[in-house]
């Protein structure tokens, strides 16, 4: 009988190896384990032992028993990771093909730069306001300390609707609005779209874009101006940029500045890029005028603030090294779709 | 405005320093620097010749071959074209291997078989003109008449070592529109003295104090008017160093009365001006109003036609001068002049500035006048005028002056507040560091006052003496603070939505465009807008660039298919192109128009169709928080496809519209293919936006879904079978699908069918089949009200 258990281990593990399905698998099971299986009708003469004999062969038919379930379980397992691995092999793709793309639009580069500039101020807690394009001639020029006859108007070519009104030639009107309606503290830039009637060439066009920034408070200094400036153009033009104020004259501030940055590209030295200046100029600024924070019910013995106003379209240009300013009103999808 | 350097060192000791090294400095302390020219910097190897021989060429009749000393060991040979050389004649020789001012190389060679070492050199090969060197020819080598040697270097033979810097002078500084002014600054910037001079008039050729009468006739717009009178003058060419600095300065002598005015305005920033005494009727000189039908021929021929805004120098009869801008062309100075008026006045900036500017022509004269000029500069730079004319022999001085002054300028002051200035400009400086820096700008401080002189009207408030302070002090030594407080700064609601409305149309597929706000009226013509719209009332621009940019646009849609035309013109397959773009509605006359916020776009390419379209913006109002709006149907909307556009409306205003553009319009803009726009008022968006939510905890019960075709005429909108079923279910209707639309041979003709997919769900239990059929009893009802039927 003993022979009889070891010749079936070695004949199921003989045929268990060589079979190559499923069923063939089943077919085994049926024959050595089945009810009608091999083992089983050995296990059936187990009666005729004698009693010593019948522990040790039940012990050993359970060793077969088990050895031959886990063999089973073994080869089906084996089978179906083979099945999984031909599937998988059979599916196989070219992983270098495209893929499959519902495109997203792109933003226009003016907005791209112009929200990169609007988190700049709002981390540095400023707000943004918006004010009228069409404007009174009163905010874009009056109440700004430049009166009807003033020379400085000359320098800004005005489109003007009626007497009164014109389409405003900077964002600063903006400040004057801001002023009449909050006391200080006052903390916003006011980014828009401007007019100047310059005809369309490769660096002008009678539209463009400015940021206006005003900041009023007890006790704001030049110092203050100078430092949030600074702060403004290293975090647009990275910590290593170099700041410099320069005079200059606005008639809505006193003292008025200039802010240039050191050229990118030769780093003072002077080439193309800066028109061989060493210095690139980004925008203009200055304490706010006592006139101007009187004329807007704000008084200048107990406030003073700081404003400055830079133009968008010539960083966005230099940023991208863009040198045409029609392209950015052409909007050719050609364009649009490189930022 | 130019400045020659030569010129300012009469004024100010300067240490040795390159152009650069000035210029910086200069910006610096707020002289804004634009560029700066070495005369003759180009010229190379160009030196002083005097001819020794001149023969005729063995080949060609028009060259001649001459011997020129140039001092070097042996004479050189050159062969010229020019017929204005005699033996003796001192040259300007280009010799082997040298550089003319535009950059021309020279070296030797043969002309016609005749060895030519070099070139002789005309006026313009200097970058020079006859008017610079009056007795030399345009046409011709420039023989010279300057006292100079043999082998000199020709820059120094002619003068042409002069360094010219180009400043930006800024409309509060008209001071600096002047050599002096210029000086000044210089001096505080480098901290050395300004030699002013007095000028000093000898006189003795009798009084001219009743020769002629001066009357300001318009106090308002004229201060001073004070004049000399010159008798004998002897015209001629200006000397050399005057020339030189007046080229140096760019304007271009012209003999030496002339020159002496312009001189003197460069120099003081004082314009001048120069009248013939015998073209002065009744020796009478009023300054006074333009009258209505007067006109002028000015100086540069041009016939004028003056008017009360115009200010003019008039004498007994006529105007001879238009004030502060032109003189009139018969009482300027000519050949044959004997007796001469200077002039030195003060014109109001205002009035000049308009004058010039409705006139067309500005001048060196009106861009000093406009910013408004000391008047009690006049005088002093009357006298400069006549101690030159004396300096030149250009005719005698009479004694006296002829003045009529009506105005007294006095200096004003501002209290100095040093405290206040350390404060405002976060410095630290002592009281006298600051009286130092202001005296050298001429401020002297009594007391506690600042006295500012009469040049400099711009320092009015103790702020425009804190940016003295800071200029000279240096912008770039005072500190840099971050600003004090926390930041609170944010996007408000509405900012936030509009990023959203940006962000939503990017990932839906549409590029951000920007467009002038300005349009063409034709351009409502062309999106066939109708003749009687209101729309077509614009906010017009008084003074547009052109027809194209002259009206504020009351719709966007034109810029939408303006962009779409170029991008398909220039053979973009498809754009898909949106703009947050910003509407201009008039109000009321001189009112400011109300500015709509509308978000617009346009598509075209890539088999595009109107559900496709209509899809972006269900889409985008979903994301945007905007729910029960209603679609209609509309042949109204100028521009559409009246088949296919909706209009949009949300609380009974209009929220948009979306169609397909009429293929006219199409056209009208050379697009031959199918364009769809759409535009939503954002104002309307954001007012109607649910943008809080809340929770609504998930279902528990199953959904049972039902599919329902029904057989309606072909006219009813599916949107109206969709509300009747709506309204009549109750709230076990969950929500229902379209998918299906079917019209042809299996459905009468006129008629449709249209299923749908039906989910009925309860919050309280498993819906049981018979209350399902409850509801879709209830929904049959409603469909059949409706006039659809089920369909068999």
């Amino acid at each position: 009988m003993k022979n009889q258990l070891e010749a079936i281990r070695s004949n199921a593990s003989l045929a268990l190896e060589s079979a190559a399905t499923q069923q063939e698998i089943e077919a085994l099971r049926i024959k050595y384990l089945g009810k009608k299986g091999e083992l089983t009708s050995i296990l059936k003469q187990m009666g005729k032992l004698s009693p010593e004999e019948r522990p040790v062969m039940g012990q050993l038919a359970n060793e077969v028993r088990s050895f031959i379930e886990n063999e089973i379980a073994q080869g089906i397992k084996d089978i179906k990771e083979k099945q999984q691995a031909e599937k998988l092999n059979s599916e196989k793709l070219d992983v270098t093909m495209p893929g499959i793309c519902k495109p997203l639009g792109d933003k226009h580069p003016l907005s791209i730069v112009l929200d990169e500039i609007k988190e700049i101020f709002i981390g540095m807690g400023f707000d943004i306001v918006d004010g009228p394009e069409v404007e009174y001639d009163y905010y874009n020029f009056e109440a700004l300390n430049m009166p009807k006859d003033h020379p400085a108007r000359d320098t800004q070519d005005t489109f003007y609707i009626t007497d009164n009104i014109v389409l405003r030639t900077q964002t600063s009107p903006v400040q004057v609005r801001v002023m009449e309606k909050q006391q200080p503290p006052i903390r916003i830039i006011s980014p828009g779209r401007v007019y100047r009637s310059d005809t369309v060439d490769a660096t002008h066009s009678p539209l463009f874009h400015q940021i206006e920034g005003l900041v009023v408070d007890k006790g704001i200094t030049f110092a203050d101006l100078k430092g949030t400036l600074e702060t403004f153009v290293k975090r647009l033009y990275g910590e290593d940029s170099v700041v410099r104020f320069r005079p200059h004259h606005f008639p809505f501030t006193e003292p008025s500045a200039e802010v240039d940055v050191q050229c990118f590209s030769c780093h003072g030295k002077g080439c193309r890029l800066c028109k061989g200046e060493g210095w690139i100029e980004i925008l203009g600024c200055g304490m706010v005028h006592p006139k101007v924070l009187q004329n807007c019910g704000i008084d200048p013995e107990i406030y003073s603030g700081f404003a400055l106003g830079m133009g968008l379209e010539r960083v966005v240009m230099r940023r991208y090294g863009i040198d045409d300013m029609r392209m950015f009103f052409e909007n050719d999808v050609r364009f649009l779709n490189q930022f | 405005m130019n400045l020659s350097m030569r010129w300012l060192k009469e004024f100010v000791e300067m240490d040795e320093m390159t152009p650069r090294e000035f210029s910086e400095a200069m910006t610096m302390s707020g002289s804004k620097v634009e560029g700066f020219e070495v005369e003759g910097d180009k010229i190379k190897n160009v030196v002083v010749g005097k001819i020794l021989s001149i023969d005729k060429h063995p080949d060609a009749d028009k060259l001649v071959v001459c011997q020129v000393d140039v001092g070097d060991s042996q004479p050189i040979q050159i062969v010229t074209g020019a017929s204005n050389l005699t033996v003796g004649d001192m040259i300007p020789v280009a010799k082997d291997n040298s550089v003319l001012t535009d950059g021309t190389k020279i070296k030797k060679g043969k002309l016609r078989g005749v060895k030519s070492n070099g070139m002789l050199c005309s006026v313009a090969e200097l970058g020079v003109t006859v008017h610079d060197f009056p007795y030399a020819i345009e046409d011709g080598i420039f023989v010279l008449q300057e006292d100079c040697q043999v082998g000199d270097d020709i820059r120094t033979a002619v003068g042409l070592n002069d360094t010219k810097v180009e400043f930006e002078i800024t409309s509060n500084r008209p001071d600096c529109f002047s050599v002096i002014g210029l000086a000044r600054e210089a001096a505080a910037t480098f901290n050395k003295e300004l030699k002013l001079h007095i000028p000093v008039v000898k006189g003795g050729s009798g009084d001219c104090t009743n020769m002629v009468d001066v009357k300001i006739e318009a106090p308002d717009l004229c201060q001073i008017y004070s004049a000399k009178i010159v008798k004998n003058v002897r015209v001629k060419a200006s000397p050399r160093w005057m020339r030189e600095r007046l080229r140096a300065m760019g304007v271009r002598p012209i003999n030496n009365i002339v020159d002496i005015t312009n001189y003197v305005m460069l120099e003081y920033g004082q314009p001048m001006h120069a009248f013939d005494l015998r073209f002065i009727d009744d020796g009478k000189i009023r300054v006074r109003r333009g009258r209505k039908g007067e006109q002028i021929t000015t100086l540069d021929g041009v016939e004028r036609k003056l008017n009360d805004t115009n200010l003019v120098i008039a004498d007994a009869n006529k105007p001879v001068a238009i004030a502060g801008v032109m003189g009139g062309e018969y009482s300027g100075i000519v050949d044959d002049t004997t007796t001469i008026v200077f002039e030195s006045a003060n014109f109001s900036g205002s009035s000049v500035r308009i004058t010039a500017k409705r006139q067309g022509m500005r001048t060196d004269a009106s861009a000093r006048y406009e910013k408004g000029l000391d008047p009690n500069a006049c005088v002093p730079a009357l006298e400069r005028a006549c101690e030159l004319v004396e300096m030149l022999d250009a005719g005698d001085v009479m004694d006296g002056m002829i003045i009529d002054k009506q105005f007294e300028k006095t200096q004003h002051t501002i209290p100095f507040e040093p405290q206040w200035i350390n404060g405002f400009l976060s410095t630290n400086l002592t009281e006298a560091q600051m009286k130092e820096i202001l005296t050298k700008i001429e401020c002297r401080v009594e007391a506690n006052d600042i006295i500012v002189p009469t040049f400099r009207p711009d320092l009015e408030h103790k702020a425009d003496i804190a940016e003295e302070i800071a200029r000279f002090y240096g912008y770039n030594n005072i500190k840099a603070t971050p600003l004090p407080g926390g930041g609170q700064g944010k996007y408000t609601d509405r900012q936030k939505y509009d990023n959203k409305i940006m962000n939503s149309m990017i990932g839906l597929g549409l590029s951000e465009i920007l467009t002038y706000s300005f349009v063409s009226p034709k351009y409502y013509d062309k999106v066939l807008m109708p003749v009687d719209s209101p729309l077509r009332k614009s906010v017009t621009i008084s003074n547009p660039l052109g027809e194209d940019t002259s009206v504020m646009r009351t719709t966007s849609l034109p810029s939408m298919m303006e962009i779409l035309s170029k991008n398909y013109n220039n053979r973009n397959p498809k754009a898909y192109l949106f703009e947050q773009a910003k509407e201009y509605i008039p109000t009321a006359l001189d009112k400011l128009p109300t500015e709509k916020n509308v978000l617009t776009a346009g598509l075209y390419g890539d088999g595009l169709d109107f559900f496709a379209v209509k899809g972006i913006v269900e889409m985008l109002l979903n994301n945007m928080s905007v729910y029960n709006y209603d679609v209609q149907a509309t042949d109204k909307e100028f521009g559409y496809h009246p088949g296919r556009c909706a209009v949009l409306t949300i609380n009974g205003e209009k929220l948009g519209v979306i169609g397909e553009i009429h293929p006219q319009c199409a056209s009208n803009y050379g697009i031959d293919t199918k364009v769809y726009a759409f535009s939503l008022d954002t104002d309307i968006m954001f007012a109607n936006a649910q943008i809080e939510k809340s929770y609504h905890p998930l279902p528990k019960y199953p959904a049972i879904t039902r599919d329902i075709a029904v057989i309606c005429n072909e006219d009813i909108p599916v949107l109206t079978l969709e509300k009747a079923m709506s309204q009549s279910a109750g709230k076990t209707l969950e929500s229902i699908k379209l998918f299906d639309v079917y019209q042809g041979s299996q459905i009468e003709t006129g008629k449709k069918s249209v299923a749908f997919n039906l989910a009925l769900r309860s919050a309280e239990g498993t819906l049981t089949d018979e209350q399902a059929a409850a509801t879709m009893k209830k929904i049959m009802t409603a469909l059949e009200k409706a006039g659809a039927v089920l369909r068999a």
